[in-house]
């Protein structure tokens, strides 16, 4: 983060709050990261740690009752006359033009279903050629051609015909490379992937994730990959951040993370991946006790009722913040610091 | 964890873990009911029904008069607007009547005269009746206080005929909330045996239990009621008509359901705990009765409970024009019958009221059947 | 699919027969006939008639045939195209029936355009403003709706009409244009007296239509590729009727198949109420007055328009989702 070189998109304590009629959800809840030009950035963590909102509120999503209500997204946008803007995307109308056109042609989500993802009774090529023609100034024939080209770049054989077929014709992995075929169409310099290979199975993951780094490295795109697989992390990513209950508790270089991480979580994580090389017939280490409901948040550290390090009287009462530990890795605990978050 | 966690927090956790195993031992119905009483609406709807259901069961307490008795001279007397109170506190009467010759037409003329006030009260003594043909009793839910008093009680007014509208309405409850009630009833077990027969078995007895299905939805309705209703003896006595009636209107009713059972044993057939109870070496019938069957159950209730007030509102109309429920049965149809003339309704507006009950009842039926299908649904929540 | 439909239209008159047999057994079914109903009936009015004459009329008619024998002549001339002679009336059905039929059909079709264009759009905007005033109000006239008998709201339009505005709502010509030939004046005053009874008709509908949709929206509301409509950048309404709706229709197309049949019966109901030109009353009185070759006619009339009906839906259905399309049913 203190590069140089303008981060691509950078977010700052980012507050997406859900008002329920039980109460509200703080689903993130103070969230600061950036993501450069071309950089593969992973964002990791269990099932309700905020991960998904996140990528939706960058992408202006949210659904109601979810609001931000806090802090900045900063994309940094090449204007027609080729000079860097800075627009807060938190700022804009979620429904306006400006930010409908930077949705989709700037920005554009790989979405979690292939599955489920496309319209069962429009044609796939209809809803690719749609999405070209929300963005780009061509005509329809123009839009087909420029949807075929898509089709042979993700590499579906016979595009021609595919573009007129429905997506519940195509195979499950030929879904997902036209989702995401459908997402690179108007060449966007942020992919967001929410999990894309968590529904499908493992050969086609791996064919998918070789499919991504290639489109990623041909068009120097940067990639924010959301997933819990920590494994994926590890093949894809060069730069993680890890998230549990809306708050980031560590991030940096895939490999100072993998191989030095800090948080007592991520440390924990990592301890309960199996491996090839673990030990034969010993107990696979796991996190004790259960992710909190999200309205019986813990006071204090949101980790420390699970975690082993805990210091009671001060992980119990304050919250950490999150401040750089050593070069490029940031951590929020008090095992290194003694900072606790602004109110 | 729990080492050392101060009293109050054991206490808590020792009352949450016995809240959640009553709800883990409570059975599906006290589930179902549970979740039932939350929706307010449908708990006000059934309070409704089952004041309904009470009439049905003793019309004659709820009634003021003879329902047959005709006096011409009575016809047409409006209703009369129930007070409260009065000068002295709660005391509950009605404006008298008062009734002028009118010298053209020669016939009684009646109005309301608010100066003059007949006091009623609850719980009177009335025109003989017995419950449910077992005993006999005279007490009655309202009256006039007076019961050798000159001055009458027409609640909802009277007819053509002279005849009082509230006790005639008591009678017609009974007789459309049962017609609707027993049809439905009828329409379950034929739909819940045929389609089960169909879906179970399949081959042979489905591809005919089928077909019938949709030869008999190919029917229209309400021409093909009406045909039948008019193929019935004229000289038929009130209570074979009502049988017939209602076997008619099950005889078509029963498709939809039968249609939604075999669909529902059909897919049930397929499912792995239907292979599971097979495997233990459940007999076919247990299968069926204990393991399938449930299944489904809450569901057919829930649509049985909702093809009622449709049943109702075929009878009615049926009834209305003539070839339903016959004179001198009475039905919500029936009286309406008295309805038919524009000009009739324009003087005598109260006759519409049997409408506005079976409008209702309808509504109470369609909010508790529609509560009962979300409080029974499994993947409601 | 087209498979399908050509099999529904080739069962379709052996459909016909069958139930021209059930019609025809029905309106026979009970004692007596046309002939004792009208002696029942000049009795009452205080004349009579001869045994002799009865019997020579019931001769006449074909009456003291067996019953087979009459139906026989009854399906000769309708594959002539006759349908069949009115004992009451004295004359051919096909003309008692030929402009009530057309009618019949406008009055149902009328209704059910009504349905749709009212149901679909409200069902729409409750589930996108779900809990919003529209909505609870719209959820409370669905209820009322669905409660009150067709005839009950004719009968109290009618009463409020009458009573409070003075106009008379029954029939749907003016006393002018009643027995005119067919021109665009007529159109126009049979355009101005069909929403009332088009609506009356309607409602039960309209009500359960809006309240399917708004279900049905609502589910799709919350799919997958309705997330991904909006990260392509759709503006929220394009994408809500693109999608999401596109989808929440289909279900309701199949809704068409029990519709059109129950418009065309529940017609009989109010064209009773309101004094309408409607096969449907006419009916009414074949079946009271014995009428036995008119009111056959007319009950398979009304069983050739539900089939038809029926399969009109599958077609649409067919039409709209490509799924069923392509699979087969």
């Amino acid at each position: 983060m203190n590069t140089p070189i303008q981060p691509l998109l950078s977010v700052r304590d980012l507050k997406t709050y859900f008002m329920m009629d039980e109460g509200v959800v703080k689903a993130v809840d103070g969230v600061t990261f950036d993501v450069n030009s071309g950089q593969v950035f992973g964002i990791v963590g269990e099932s309700g740690c905020g991960k998904s909102v996140t990528m939706k509120a960058v992408l202006r999503i949210v659904e109601p009752p979810g609001k931000i209500v806090h802090g900045e997204i900063l994309l940094n946008c090449k204007t027609k006359d080729g000079d860097c803007q800075v627009i807060d995307l938190a700022k804009l109308d979620a429904n306006g033009k400006e930010m409908r056109s930077i949705r989709g042609a700037e920005i554009a989500l790989i979405p979690q279903e292939p599955m489920s993802s496309f319209s069962p009774v429009h044609t796939v090529g209809d809803q690719i050629i749609e999405a070209i023609m929300l963005h780009q100034p061509v005509d329809k024939r123009g839009a087909r051609q420029i949807a075929l080209q898509m089709l042979k770049d993700v590499g579906i054989p016979m595009p021609e015909q595919r573009l007129d077929e429905y997506s519940w014709q195509l195979s499950g992995g030929l879904r997902q490379r036209a989702i995401i075929a459908m997402a690179l169409s108007c060449n966007p310099r942020l992919l967001i992937a929410d999990e894309p290979t968590t529904a499908v199975d493992v050969t086609t993951q791996a064919q998918v994730l070789r499919l991504l780094r290639n489109l990623q490295q041909q068009r120097n795109a940067a990639i924010i990959f959301i997933t819990h697989d920590l494994g994926v992390i590890a093949q894809m990513a060069s730069y993680v951040m890890v998230m549990y209950l809306g708050l980031v508790v560590e991030q940096g270089p895939v490999d100072d993370i993998f191989h030095a991480s800090k948080h007592p979580y991520t440390q924990a994580l990592l301890r309960s991946i199996p491996s090839v090389n673990s030990t034969p017939r010993v107990e696979l280490p796991t996190i004790s006790g259960s992710i909190p409901h999200p309205f019986n948040k813990p006071k204090g550290c949101p980790f420390h009722p699970r975690c082993v390090k805990s210091m009671p009287g001060k992980c119990d009462v304050r919250t950490p913040a999150l401040l750089p530990v050593g070069e490029k890795q940031w951590v929020s605990c008090f095992l290194y610091h003694d900072v606790e978050v602004a109110a | 964890m729990a080492a050392n966690l101060p009293v109050e927090e054991t206490l808590v956790s020792h009352l949450v873990s016995k809240a959640e195993e009553r709800v883990s031992v409570a059975s599906n119905w006290q589930l179902v009911w549970w979740r039932f009483r939350k929706n307010r609406l449908a708990i006000i709807s059934l309070i409704v029904l089952v004041f309904f259901y009470a009439i049905v069961l003793v019309p004659d307490f709820f009634s003021t008069q003879d329902p047959e008795a005709t006096e011409s001279a009575l016809a047409f007397i409006p209703m009369q607007g129930i007070s409260f109170f009065d000068s002295s506190g709660f005391n509950l009467s009605v404006p008298a009547v008062v009734g002028k010759r009118n010298p053209v037409t020669l016939r009684m003329e009646w109005k309301i005269d608010e100066t003059k006030k007949v006091p009623i009260r609850l719980f009177v003594q009335g025109y003989k009746y017995k419950v449910l043909g077992l005993f006999e009793t005279d007490l009655h839910l309202i009256g006039p206080t007076d019961p050798k008093s000159a001055d009458w009680l027409y609640l909802f007014g009277t007819d053509r005929l002279g005849r009082d509208q509230w006790s005639r309405m008591m009678f017609g409850t009974r007789t459309s909330m049962t017609v609707g009630l027993v049809a439905v009833a009828l329409s379950v077990i034929f739909g819940v045996l045929l389609g089960g027969i169909s879906g179970y078995f399949g081959g042979w007895p489905d591809m005919i239990i089928q077909r019938l299905i949709e030869l008999l939805q190919s029917l229209p309705t309400i021409p093909i009621w009406l045909a039948m209703s008019a193929a019935l003896p004229q000289g038929w006595r009130p209570d074979q008509v009502f049988f017939a009636i209602t076997i008619i209107l099950s005889l078509i009713g029963w498709t939809t359901l039968g249609r939604e059972v075999r669909g529902r044993f059909l897919s049930l057939r397929e499912e792995d705990f239907v292979l599971a109870a097979d495997l233990a070496g459940c007999s076919r019938f247990r299968i069926i009765t204990r393991h399938m069957v449930p299944a489904f159950m809450s569901h057919i209730i829930a649509t049985s409970t909702l093809a009622i007030p449709v049943m109702i509102i075929n009878e009615t109309s049926l009834s209305y024009l003539g070839l339903g429920i016959r004179p001198p049965a009475i039905s919500w149809g029936v009286l309406l019958q008295e309805a038919q003339n524009i000009q009739t309704v324009a003087q005598a507006p109260w006759l519409l009221l049997p409408g506005v009950v079976v409008i209702l009842s309808v509504l109470a039926f369609n909010l508790v059947g529609d509560g009962l299908r979300d409080a029974a649904d499994p993947y409601g929540h | 699919m087209l498979r399908f439909i050509v099999q529904r239209l080739l069962i379709l008159p052996i459909l016909l027969v069958l139930f021209s047999i059930i019609v025809f057994w029905l309106v026979q079914a009970p004692p007596g006939d046309f002939l004792t109903s009208y002696v029942a009936n000049l009795a009452s009015g205080g004349s009579s008639i001869q045994e002799e004459q009865v019997e020579a009329l019931r001769h006449q008619f074909g009456l003291d045939q067996p019953m087979y024998i009459r139906y026989l002549y009854w399906m000769r001339g309708l594959l002539k195209g006759d349908l069949g002679y009115s004992l009451e009336y004295q004359r051919p059905n096909s003309e008692l029936i030929g402009e009530r039929l057309v009618l019949t059909v406008l009055l149902a079709l009328f209704a059910f355009a009504i349905t749709w264009i009212v149901a679909v759009p409200a069902g729409i905007y409750s589930a996108t403003h779900q809990n919003s005033l529209l909505d609870y109000a719209f959820a409370l006239l669905n209820y009322i709706g669905v409660a009150t008998p067709n005839f009950m709201l004719a009968l109290i339009l009618m009463w409020i009409a009458f009573a409070y505005l003075g106009i008379n709502i029954t029939g749907l010509f003016s006393p002018a244009y009643e027995q005119a030939p067919w021109s665009l004046g007529r159109l126009i005053d049979l355009l101005k007296h069909i929403w009332v009874p088009g609506i009356v008709l309607g409602i039960a509908g309209t009500a359960r239509l809006m309240r399917v949709m708004r279900a049905n929206l609502l589910d799709e509301l919350n799919k997958p590729y309705v997330v991904t409509a909006r990260a392509k950048g759709m503006s929220e309404w394009a994408l809500v009727l693109k999608y999401p709706v596109r989808l929440a229709i289909n279900p309701l197309v199949s809704t068409i198949g029990w519709m059109l049949p129950q418009l065309f019966s529940g017609s009989l109901i109010v064209a009773t109420v309101m004094n309408l030109p409607n096969i449907g009353p006419l009916l009414l009185r074949a079946l009271t007055q014995r009428d036995m070759y008119l009111s056959g006619s007319i009950l398979l009339i009304y069983c050739f328009l539900t089939i038809i009906g029926t399969l009109v839906s599958d077609i649409l259905l067919a039409l709209v989702d490509p799924r069923i399309r392509m699979e087969g049913v």
